[in-house]
């Protein structure tokens, strides 16, 4: 032993060290940003910002069900009180009278502020005198009894602009004074989270205090028989981080329980088990490390994907200890290890394709991978020969191997029916092209049916908003933003008028900018004049002037507040509504401006390019989310066939280089081609949702299946594959589809998609290898 | 048959200090028979602060036994329609649809015209209690709401009607605004 030994050993030791450091301050996570592009476009960038904090990620809708209606409104009315009060709650809402006495309360104080119809004509003789015949007009209608109390002091109707330009969209139902869904079997409320929608603890944590809530609440009133259902954003971030976390633990467990077994039934000694493991160990390490020091977190999904880096990473030392066994750590150096050398090659060109992936999760998966298959052949190359000293398998797998050979020989009968199959399977997959892969991002989502279900019946129950379209202006600061979104409020009015959109949301309508604020009071007359003028106006109508002093005083008081701010709506629910809508950030202020679509149900396409032509010239963006989602879906789809295209176009460049003969790249290749095609074929037959995930596990298909391919290609290279080395093929190989074939079992679909591609994929790979060798 | 109808008179004067050949049941009956048709409406607002009444004209088209439409022509056009439960005003543009069945209050309220129109004794007496004045020519009938609820928003209405044809109906509001709403049948339904 030279000094190099405890050297290797040494830096070894001290990676795992660092190693276990950084994996111990990483930060985990298992939101929506695995999904989300790295580099957006504009419009992404909005999808983006709307899935991490938009309004509607932090929506949470609540159902009450059992009990009767009067329990039930009971029960609603309590929950609303008790979440109220919590700060973790921006607005609690169900229906209840009383619930928006402050918001009536701050648009009427402020209503000649907020009004557009104030203009320095309204507040003419002229002006005066057909806003207030107007506002006669409207008390003959069954709708006036709502205004007349107020009619003296708001004479013009400023409050029915101000709640005309409002449009809450389609109330839900009533029960017993709350809101109900359709049917009137539950009660219904709905919550704004504070916590935005991509902090997954603030969600879990507001969820819970729901649950401690409706429990106290059901304690304090006796009542039994009644149960919550919440459903929104927020809970899927909840279950998919649960459902993550628990299968995290689940797969690796398996995972590694089976390929302990496999390695214990083979080895027969624990030394060699726990030796064996040790690159393992490093590589998984090592995958994390990276992935921590290059992205900053480390999305769950990624360590799920352990378990199959532990079934591909225990192939080296299943090598070294099999192949080892006669030749010694020397011979195997000198005869293998190129090989499996030329083997981790084809693995990293295939995980490195991911790393240029727009899609974050995708390049996660990758550089995870890549860096432990990478670790783990170093370490078994380097460290574990110096570990093991002298130790090496007394097990004789040579009658294993020997029967392997043997099955070898019988298999070459095969060749044709594989290749007739591969030929239906071709064809199979060329009818089919176009409806093979699933179009939609949705197909990712880690939700099961039931928890869809749910979302669609509270969504449907409660008149959830759908912010599918919207308006988006940017600018350098507040005021710009407000003032470009009156311009573009102004425009969108004329669409209202027209019925292109039913109705739109700015936060310009309870904050104007200072501009038109400052111009609204303007248009108010000093006291005195107001009196004259209505004097005029007056004469001859049945509200006589001298019933207005509540009016004139009111304009008087507002010509003193000329400027409110966002501090000035602080205990409304509007504060909430405009905080929603007006986003400062780095760059300056972003302002959206929800769209409505014209009439029927919530989902009802709205005429996007009629708004577009109204916006034109201006900076405003109008932007379709589920447009911009299906485009998210499509660049990543196809980005991953570029990105397989390349990988496997790098696999290809990388054995010829090496093996500088057509006929042995052929041979090399055929097998590994005609394994994607059968497991392609055999998903889709199977009614498997084809998704870019199963596409990438195409090109992992080709990565890993290559090393076996490699051993035959040496192996024939020296004429003869010796009773060991395939043993070791077959071993490895099983550990390999036990590692990828677990996560066939997951029930995130990310995981679950290469696993069930890769799994059977690694096993036809050697199958068909064995079968097409040239004898 | 002089003789008859003199029997007849004789036994209506005996019994009109009750009302028995004349009460809400019969009224109730001979409404229910009225099935529908149009009329024409004044509708007279006082209220405290006007110095003169607000008035609307239109049509009022009454279809049994519980879908009623409004045509308010002046001053100002506008449609409202009650179908069952929901209630619908149609003013310019706007729409505003209302399903009552989450109203108690203001349902009730809309029962009492509804209730009338109809002949439905059992709905009105739900919410109010039922007097009677008057002939089978010129009756009277007040509703006064049972409900602290329903007092809340009106105090009294007051119907009067010819046979089965209803005439006005009054409502005294709770703040002691009313209005009145006077009925002319159209010739030729």
């Amino acid at each position: 032993m030279n000094s190099a030994v405890p050297r290797a050993v040494l830096i070894w030791l001290l990676a795992m060290l660092t190693g276990v450091v950084i994996v111990w301050n990483s930060r985990f996570a298992a939101d929506m940003s695995f999904f989300l592009p790295a580099h957006p476009s504009a419009g992404q960038q909005v999808l983006v910002n709307q899935i991490k904090e938009g309004v509607v990620s932090r929506l949470l809708m609540i159902a009450i069900v059992g009990g009767d209606a009067d329990q039930r409104a009971t029960l609603s009315r309590d929950l609303r009180r008790r979440l109220e009060s919590d700060e973790r709650f921006a607005s609690v809402q169900n229906g209840e009278a009383g619930s928006h006495d402050a918001d009536r309360e701050f648009l009427f104080k402020h209503r000649y502020l907020l009004s557009p119809a104030v203009t320095p004509a309204r507040f003419t003789v002229d002006g005066l005198r057909s806003a207030i015949a107007n506002s006669i007009d409207l008390l003959a209608s069954p709708a006036g009894f709502v205004l007349k109390p107020l009619l003296t002091r708001d004479p013009t109707g400023e409050l029915v602009e101000v709640l005309g330009s409002l449009n809450a969209g389609s109330q839900p139902d009533m029960r017993g004074g709350v809101w109900a869904s359709r049917d009137g079997e539950r009660a219904m409320l709905l919550l704004q989270t504070g916590a935005l929608g991509s902090d997954t603890d603030g969600q879990e944590a507001a969820i819970k205090e729901i649950r401690d809530a409706f429990a106290a609440s059901v304690e304090t009133a006796g009542i039994s028989g009644t149960s919550i259902e919440i459903s929104g954003p927020g809970v899927f971030a909840v279950n998919a981080r649960a459902l993550i976390k628990g299968e995290v633990t689940r797969l690796s467990l398996i995972s590694s329980l089976a390929i302990i077994c496999v390695l214990f039934f083979v080895y027969r000694s624990p030394r060699l088990l726990t030796l064996g493991l040790l690159p393992v160990v490093s590589g998984v390490l090592a995958g994390i490390v990276a992935v921590s020091l290059a992205y900053g977190t480390v999305f769950g999904i990624t360590v799920g994907f352990g378990s199959a880096l532990i079934g591909e990473a225990v192939d080296y030392s299943i090598y070294y200890f099999v192949q080892s066994a006669r030749k010694g750590y020397a011979g195997w150096r000198e005869r293998f290890w190129p090989t499996i050398r030329l083997g981790v090659l084809t693995s990293v060109c295939g995980f490195g394709a991911l790393l240029f992936s727009g899609f974050p999760g995708l390049a996660q998966l990758g550089l995870y991978s890549l860096s432990g298959v990478l670790a783990a052949a170093i370490v078994t190359r380097f460290v574990l020969p110096e570990l093991a000293g002298g130790v090496t398998m007394a097990r004789d797998l040579s009658p294993l191997g020997k029967t392997v050979a043997k099955g070898i020989r019988a298999a070459h009968a095969l060749r044709w029916p594989v290749l007739l199959l591969a030929a239906l399977a071709a064809a199979h997959l060329l009818v089919h092209r176009t409806s093979l892969w699933y179009p939609d991002l949705s197909v990712l989502s880690t939700a099961t049916a039931e928890e869809s279900a749910l979302d669609m019946r509270l969504r449907g129950d409660i008149a959830a908003p759908d912010a599918r379209y919207m308006v988006v202006i940017n600018a350098a600061d507040r005021e710009a933003a407000l003032q470009a979104a009156e311009v573009a409020g102004d425009k969108l009015d004329r669409l209202v008028a027209a019925g292109t959109i039913a109705s739109y949301d700015t936060p310009a309508r309870f904050l104007p900018s200072a501009a038109r604020q400052q111009a609204r009071c303007a248009s108010l007359p000093a006291s005195e004049e107001l009196r004259l003028r209505l004097q005029t106006a007056q004469a001859g109508s049945p509200l006589a002037a001298e019933r207005l002093a509540g009016f004139i005083d009111d304009v008087a008081a507002s010509r003193t507040q000329c400027a409110i701010s966002r501090d000035s709506l602080a205990g409304t629910g509007l504060a909430f509504l405009v905080d929603a809508l007006v986003q400062a950030h780095s760059g300056g202020v972003s302002v959206l401006m929800p769209l409505h679509p014209a009439a029927g149900e919530a989902g009802q396409p709205l005429a996007i390019d009629a708004v577009r032509d109204a916006l034109a010239g201006t900076d405003a963006l109008v932007i379709d989310l589920k447009a911009e989602l299906d485009q998210l879906y499509r660049d990543y789809l196809r980005e991953a066939i570029l990105l397989s295209m390349g990988g496997l176009l790098a696999i290809v460049l990388l054995l010829a280089a090496t093996l500088r003969s057509p006929g042995r790249l052929v041979a090399v290749m055929l097998p590994l081609v005609l394994s994607v095609l059968l497991v392609i074929a055999g998903l889709s037959l199977l009614g498997e949702r084809l998704h870019l995930l199963h596409l990438v596990g195409m090109l992992l298909i080709v990565a890993v299946g290559s090393n076996y391919a490699l051993f035959f290609d040496r192996a024939n290279d020296q004429h003869r594959l010796d009773a060991e080395t395939l043993a070791s093929m077959l071993i490895a190989n099983l550990t390999t589809a036990i590692g990828f074939g677990t996560l066939a079992l997951s029930k995130v679909p990310v995981l679950h998609a290469v696993g069930v591609t890769v799994g059977p994929g690694a096993i036809l790979a050697l199958l068909l290898t064995a079968i097409f060798v040239r004898s | 048959m002089i003789r008859k109808l003199f029997v007849g008179f004789f036994l209506a004067l005996l019994t009109l200090p009750a009302l028995g050949a004349f009460d809400v049941g019969q009224l109730m009956s001979d409404l229910a028979g009225n099935k529908g048709g149009r009329v024409k409406f004044i509708e007279k607002k006082y209220i405290s602060f006007l110095d003169r009444p607000v008035v609307s004209t239109g049509e009022m088209t009454y279809t049994a036994p519980d879908r009623l439409e409004k045509r308010t022509v002046t001053p100002k056009p506008e449609i409202l329609l009650l179908d069952r439960d929901m209630l619908s005003i149609v003013r310019e543009k706007q729409r505003l649809s209302i399903n009552l069945a989450n109203q108690p209050e203001a349902l009730a309220f809309i029962d009492s015209i509804r209730g009338t129109l109809a002949g439905n004794r059992a709905a009105l007496e739900k919410n109010y209690l039922l007097h009677l004045a008057g002939s089978f020519d010129n009756w009277t009938l007040t509703l006064l709401p049972s409900d602290q609820k329903i007092a809340a928003l009106v105090q009294r209405i007051v119907v009067t009607g010819s046979g089965s044809q209803v005439r006005s109906i009054e409502y005294l509001q709770a703040d002691g605004d009313r209005s009145v709403l006077s009925i002319e049948p159209l010739e030729g339904k």
